[in-house]
């Protein structure tokens, strides 16, 4: 296997261990990549294709049942990441100071991360349900005890932006655990040093944070956006199990307006909606991975 | 007391509402589980009335001539190859990535982010796989669950063969060991740490998939539980808590593996990722 | 060192080795039969598969449950494409039989023996380049308004012949505190009824709108009789007149509201009827049906949905077995079967002589009325190809108050033309 033992100063660092993985990778991941920017110009039945030019893009940005995509994966992306990095802090810091039940709790926070998601999306869904879950029985149930008459919201079902906040939400409930585990690394690395020698010179726990904490989980920052920005613009399965996309369009994303399209049958257009979520992405997640490695650099 | 109840303040706010927050979805889940179908469709906390989680596990597992079983059945077989085959060839691959710097290295750097930032084509790729015959087969998604894990699994192992000492290779090469015989006797024993945690990452995030089988392994006869339980949506019209035993029953082996590596998860995903 | 080579040989070995599957084929007496996996047809199918074997000692043939809905759809074409298909399949006729790829995918049956057991006006929903693919799976069913016969009786009502009369019954039902229409948004599909089982009244006005909404000549926004469908539920939606919870509602529980007269009135097709058979026997009969009415008492007709096609595959590997099955579903037996399935008629075979139970359901003895007087067409999706995939979507959103009947009608003619071009059609 190994061509370098040949000669004794041959390179002990064989390019043949990178062989297995790089066939896999490049057979299916590169190639079909490379040659979807084919077929995002055809009209494809997976036998046969006929060139179309760009009438798939022209159709994903005029329809509006295609177009509404765009703001909604945005707005999706950027609530489920901020969340998780304000929620992940937060626990993090909770979860590495005065508790006494740390450990545990650590693991409540986790668990999440580790079950499926479309289980996850079909438990939220019942507890949503405007009349019969959980949820809106307990506002119904507070709202008639201080006077206020309620049915609850509509989580999954106004027509509104509400149901794609509402798996926004699920979303982040499921994947703070992550973000909460990488601040902690994050905090353990700041040197207990800095807090004590601030405290010295009379700063409080505000000072602390903003002085201190914030500058130093940077990086664990970066990781945590980056990471769940990327897969907050790719998102389909919570959605797809929560909401289908619905009301209507409302909750739509462009991964779950994608899947319509392959089931449907029009592959020629799920494959240039495909490139499109590409071009999204790195639209979006470029200027943030920049402006983190920039501000890194300046730190 | 007033010192004990100062030194446990925020115990007594934490657990309950971390458990309120975090908990209550899986209590709901066990006890819908438990109940008859019509007590079920009250989607409420309330005890059942007679426990029959038991019957309802009998129920949902002979359904459709046992098709959870064989789910079961493809879903480990899909991780435990899938993970065996990612922790050899990721770390094989790391390995001469972070030890052998030149062109090749740089552009396996960009395939590597590039593998974690583009969504994979998926007609395009179904489109291959019918080529080589493997749409449809369960070797088919394996070797798919292998690409989309290899640049996170590369990048983690990267990070921390970059601190294994050299020295230790070199001492290796000049008594002759090298290439494969240097990967395997030497470095992956090392890689112990990291091998658990990105045994347990991936493990349960291959158990967990469902947007690949649901494209690439279609269809009712081989499918993973994530499809069959999406699947039983239409086929449990009315019966939520069969629906909800599914859940639980395939919530079982994260759990076990959550039970077994839980400290292990923490330290190993850290070790390699922050720095980025 | 022993250990790892058996750990890299083991997961080689099952790379290359078999996955586990459904049971393989062996003899050519065994075959295997695709069906959705809705409560109704399966039983129905486990039923026929039952008295086939019987009959014919030696075959056997093995049941293969799908999804139904558009996963569903997905799985059969891919089955097709990729040449992994059953035996033998069942799946809907018109519209989304001609997606299939017929001519390229499917066994052609036009001269088989036993098709002259099917009654020709199955033969234009199952054929495409004049050759017949399929024969017919259980009974049509027909769409229009399931009504509740225990509220029609307590404040007087009479069944309604023009849609003024709908709407005036609906007002006197709202103001006795009982929700005029359900609707169950919760699952998308139940939107359409509206709309689709108005085509008996579209085709009446414009009998040529089928062959011209082909062309490319008609639209819904354009034409005023098809655009009523769509106003329908916007007229509703506007006087409030459905259950407060429908965006949350789902099918089953539609149907238990009907039969427990919590609500008055749901535009579905007959195949509800087997389920609310199942849910809540005690008050089957509770429920009625009459056909969907129009501006005119004189034009009353219902739209009929023709029965799902059992088709083989091209590429089946068992074709002899496969027509032998597919042959016996033609036969009077088959349909004594299928009686025998409680609920499962909801209208006429077609198949030639088949009986009618005479214990029908007394909404399937309604629908029946409309066959004896004629007054039937078939739903547009089964004289078109063309049936776009957001329908129910756009109508939910109508439903919801989103958007206007007027812009959800352009936006589902413009939905059509991504099918029609797929389809290669000519005029789009």
């Amino acid at each position: 296997m190994s061509k370098a033992k040949q000669s004794k100063i041959a390179n002990p660092y064989s390019y043949a261990l990178v062989a297995p993985i790089a066939i896999i990778f490049t057979i299916f991941f590169v190639i079909p990549t490379l040659v979807s920017f084919f077929f995002s110009m055809t009209r494809w039945t997976l036998f046969d294709w006929e060139f179309v030019g760009f009438e798939n893009f022209v159709q994903y940005f005029k329809e509006a049942s295609l177009a509404i995509g765009f703001k909604n994966t945005l707005i999706y992306g950027v609530v489920t990441s901020g969340l998780k990095v304000v929620f992940g802090l937060v626990l993090a810091m909770l979860l590495t100071g005065r508790l006494r039940a740390k450990g545990f709790l650590r693991s409540v926070v986790y668990f999440p991360v580790l079950v499926s998601t479309i289980g996850v999306g079909f438990t939220f869904s019942i507890l949503m349900d405007p009349n019969y879950g959980a949820i809106n029985k307990g506002i119904v149930a507070f709202g008639k005890s201080i006077g206020w008459e309620t049915y609850g919201p509509g989580w999954l079902v106004d027509p509104n932006l509400l149901p794609l906040f509402s798996v926004a939400f699920v979303d982040v409930w499921k994947g703070v655990g992550i973000a909460t585990v990488l601040y902690m690394a994050g905090l353990a690395s700041i040197p207990q040093e800095y807090y004590e020698a601030l405290a010295v010179d009379g700063g409080g726990a505000w000072d602390k944070f903003r002085n201190i904490t914030l500058p130093l989980v940077r990086p664990a920052t970066a990781a945590v956006v980056i990471l769940s920005f990327i897969g907050g613009l790719r998102s389909f399965d919570l959605i797809w199990a929560m909401t289908n996309g619905g009301p209507g369009f409302l909750s739509d994303v462009i991964a779950s307006i994608n899947y319509k399209q392959y089931q449907a049958g029009f592959y020629g257009l799920a494959t240039a909606g495909n490139v499109i979520l590409l071009f999204f992405v790195l639209a979006i997640v470029g200027p943030v991975y920049w402006f983190f490695n920039k501000k890194e650099k300046q730190a | 007391m007033k010192k004990f109840l100062h030194k446990y303040w925020i115990d007594f706010l934490a657990i309950p509402i971390g458990l309120f927050v975090f908990a209550a979805p899986f209590i709901l889940i066990f006890l819908t589980a438990s109940k008859n179908s019509k007590e079920a469709f009250q989607f409420n906390f309330e005890m059942p009335e007679k426990f029959l989680l038991w019957e309802n596990i009998k129920t949902v597992l002979g359904t459709s001539d046992g098709v959870v079983i064989r789910a079961f059945i493809n879903s480990t077989i899909l991780t435990v190859v899938s993970v065996t085959l990612i922790v050899v060839v990721c770390s094989m691959a790391a390995f001469v990535f972070a030890r052998r710097p030149g062109k090749l290295t740089n552009f396996a750097n960009i395939m590597v982010l590039a593998g974690l930032v583009v969504p994979p084509a998926v007609v395009p790729t179904i489109w291959v796989l019918q080529r080589l015959h493997l749409f449809k087969t369960l070797q088919g998604l394996i070797l798919i669950e292998v690409a989309y894990s290899a640049a996170f699994a590369i990048l983690i192992y990267k990070g921390f063969i970059a601190s294994i000492p050299k020295e230790i290779d070199e001492a290796a090469a000049m008594d002759g060991c090298t290439g494969f015989a240097l990967w395997r006797r030497i470095i992956f024993p090392l890689l112990m740490p990291v091998n658990v945690t990105i045994i347990v990452t991936t493990s349960v995030a291959v158990f967990n998939d469902f947007t690949n089988p649901l494209y690439f392994l279609p269809g009712s006869d081989n499918a993973t539980v994530q499809l069959t339980l999406f699947y039983f949506q239409s086929a449990y019209l009315t019966q939520y808590n069969l629906l909800f035993t599914d859940i639980l029953l395939i919530t079982i082996p994260p759990l076990i593996v959550f039970i077994i590596f839980n400290k292990k998860i923490v330290s190993g995903l850290t070790a390699g990722s922050v720095k980025g | 060192m022993m250990k790892r080579g058996i750990a890299l040989a083991l997961p080689l070995a099952l790379i290359f080795g078999a996955t586990v599957a459904a049971p393989s084929q062996a003899a050519d007496t065994e075959i295997t039969w695709l069906v959705d996996n809705g409560q109704a047809n399966q039983d129905a199918a486990n039923a026929l598969i039952a008295a086939y074997e019987k009959a014919n000692p030696g075959n056997k043939v093995t049941l293969v449950l799908r999804p139904g809905g558009t996963d569903g759809d997905n799985l059969v074409k891919t089955k097709l494409a990729t040449g992994s298909m059953e035996d033998v399949f069942t799946y809907n006729s018109g519209s989304l039989f001609q997606a299939l790829a017929p001519t390229k995918n499917l066994l052609d049956m036009t001269n088989e023996p036993f098709m002259k057991n099917v009654l020709s006006g199955f033969y234009p929903v199952v054929s495409a380049g004049k050759k017949v693919y399929g024969v017919p799976f259980g009974t049509a069913s027909v769409g229009g308004i399931l009504y509740n016969k225990k509220v029609y009786a307590k404040l007087k009502l009479k069944i309604p012949t023009t849609w003024a009369e709908f709407m005036a019954n609906n007002k006197k039902i709202k103001a006795a505190g009982i929700d005029p229409v359900i609707q169950s948004y919760k699952e998308t599909w139940t939107s359409q009824l509206f709309v689709l089982a108005d085509y008996f009244n579209v085709q009446a006005a414009y009998p040529n709108f089928a062959a011209d909404y082909t062309a490319n000549k008609e639209k819904y926004a354009k034409n005023k009789v098809a655009l009523r469908g769509f106003q329908y539920i916007e007229e509703n939606k506007k006087l409030n007149y459905f259950n407060r919870d429908y965006a949350s509602t789902t099918y089953a529980q539609a149907l238990d509201k009907l039969a427990l007269g919590q609500g008055a009135h749901y535009p579905m097709a007959t195949w509800a009827i087997p389920q609310i058979a199942a849910q809540q026997p005690a008050n089957l009969e509770d429920v009625g049906f009459f056909a969907q009415p129009g501006p005119k008492a004189s034009v009353n007709g219902v739209t009929v949905w023709v029965p799902s096609g059992t088709y083989i595959p091209a590429a089946t590997k068992n074709a002899a077995a496969a027509k032998k099955f597919v042959g016996w579903m033609t036969s009077a037996k088959a349909v004594d079967v299928m009686n025998g399935v409680e609920g499962f008629a909801g209208g006429p075979y077609y198949i030639k002589g088949a009986n009618i139970p005479n214990a029908l359901p007394g909404a399937v003895q309604d629908v029946m009325k409309y066959f004896a007087k004629n007054a039937t067409a078939p739903a547009l999706e089964f004289v078109s190809p063309i049936k776009g995939p957001n329908l129910e979507k756009i109508l939910v959103e109508v439903g919801l108050g989103i958007t206007t009947a007027a812009k959800a009608a352009a936006a589902y003619d413009a939905d059509v033309v991504k099918q029609a071009k797929q389809l290669g059609l000519k005029g789009w």
